[in-house]
């Protein structure tokens, strides 16, 4: 597999280092002629100096031939036109960008770049899965797929608490995965029984949450227990 | 007409005073706040009693270009200094904001050529030099 990273700042710099490892073929292309020197001591011929926005450039790092092109630099307009070249000029299928600022991340879903990985957002997200009375956690969005990950506290007198996994009613396109109690999770099967204060992470098809956390809700309501 | 221009910078000003004068509605955006300055040279009134408006806001952000009246816009020019930030925002233009005409200059030659084949208007002002430098070059 040969893979382009275009940003060698501590993101492009380890990723190669780790795909190197890996026995993968990688090329990392840095603008900044400072860094590109400090970069090249360590990895040599597998960095290039130049500017990863530049068709020129992209075509001496073989964009042809390149299995996946990760665009890490740190300038989100940058990453979008990368990948957006790499994929419809040089039709490279698979792209990874990273989000700078997580207001951008709408410009990267309307170009169609996917997956944008926005660090703040995900750093947001773990913040949200430490701070339970949230209630619904998005774990994971596959958004090409249409399947995300939520992680569901199961309130005191809900539905679900006490049932068996099996009897909980939920709508087609949504499964309980996984159930954590304690500190520790497992795989439920059909006769697994939830209980009250027990975490369960479901797949499903974006658009069934609201259908789904009723089936969890506390019996009674209170102002404080939802946002 | 309402014509918003992004990047006051020597190109975008100066094509958003003729189009003023032309009698066009006219927004101009520009991060730097001293870029008005650009827009006032010369003239006998400010930008704004001409009939001018004036946005401050980074290109990407959306509620700038919202503000700036892209929504209603029927022209849109990208004259910022920076390449990828232009065809960035032309691309938002048009396929969010779906402006008729979408106007972007790139200075790179071979990426302006790409993009005005995936249907923007690209102007590039370094092959313009290039055709014009080598006519008068190769003219001797």
């Amino acid at each position: 597999m040969y893979v382009i990273i275009a940003g060698a700042g501590k993101v492009g710099w380890n990723l190669a280092r780790e795909l190197i490892a890996k026995d993968r073929e990688v090329t990392l292309i840095e603008s900044d002629h400072r860094r590109y020197r400090i970069v090249e001591e360590e990895l040599e011929h597998a960095v290039q100096y130049g500017d990863a926005t530049e068709l020129w450039v992209l075509e001496r790092a073989g964009i042809q031939r390149a299995d996946l092109v990760i665009a890490v630099t740190g300038d989100d307009e940058d990453n979008i036109l990368i990948c957006q070249v790499a994929k419809e000029k040089y039709g490279c299928d698979r792209i990874v960008a990273r989000v700078n600022n997580p207001r951008n991340l709408d410009h990267f879903k309307l170009l169609g770049i996917q997956p944008a990985v926005s660090a703040t957002d995900l750093i947001l997200r773990l913040i949200e899965h430490e701070v339970p009375e949230y209630g619904l956690v998005q774990l994971l969005a596959l958004e090409e797929e249409h399947l995300e990950i939520i992680e569901l506290e199961v309130g005191e007198g809900s539905p679900a608490a006490g049932a068996r996994v099996a009897d909980v009613v939920l709508p087609d396109g949504s499964l309980i995965i996984s159930v954590l109690r304690d500190g520790a999770g497992f795989v439920p099967k059909g006769d697994s029984v939830i209980q009250a204060g027990d975490q369960v992470l479901l797949i499903l098809d974006p658009g069934l949450e609201s259908q789904i956390t009723p089936r969890f809700a506390p019996a009674v309501q209170t102002a404080s227990s939802r946002r | 007409m309402l014509i918003v221009i992004v990047g006051a910078g020597r190109v975008g000003s100066a094509v958003a005073k003729r189009a003023l004068e032309a009698g066009h509605e006219v927004s101009v955006l520009d991060s730097d706040p001293l870029s008005h300055e650009r827009l006032d040279k010369d003239q006998s009134t400010t930008w704004e009693d001409a009939g001018g408006r004036f946005t401050v806001g980074a290109a990407l952000e959306a509620d700038g270009l919202v503000e700036a009246g892209i929504e209603q816009a029927d022209v849109f020019m990208a004259a910022t200094s920076g390449d990828n930030t232009n065809l960035v925002i032309a691309q938002l233009a048009r396929r969010r904001f779906r402006v008729p005409r979408v106007v972007v200059r790139v200075a790179d030659p071979a990426r302006a050529a790409w993009y005005a084949e995936q249907g923007l208007y690209t102007i590039c002002p370094t092959q313009h030099a290039i055709n014009q430098a080598v006519n008068l070059v190769l003219e001797v």
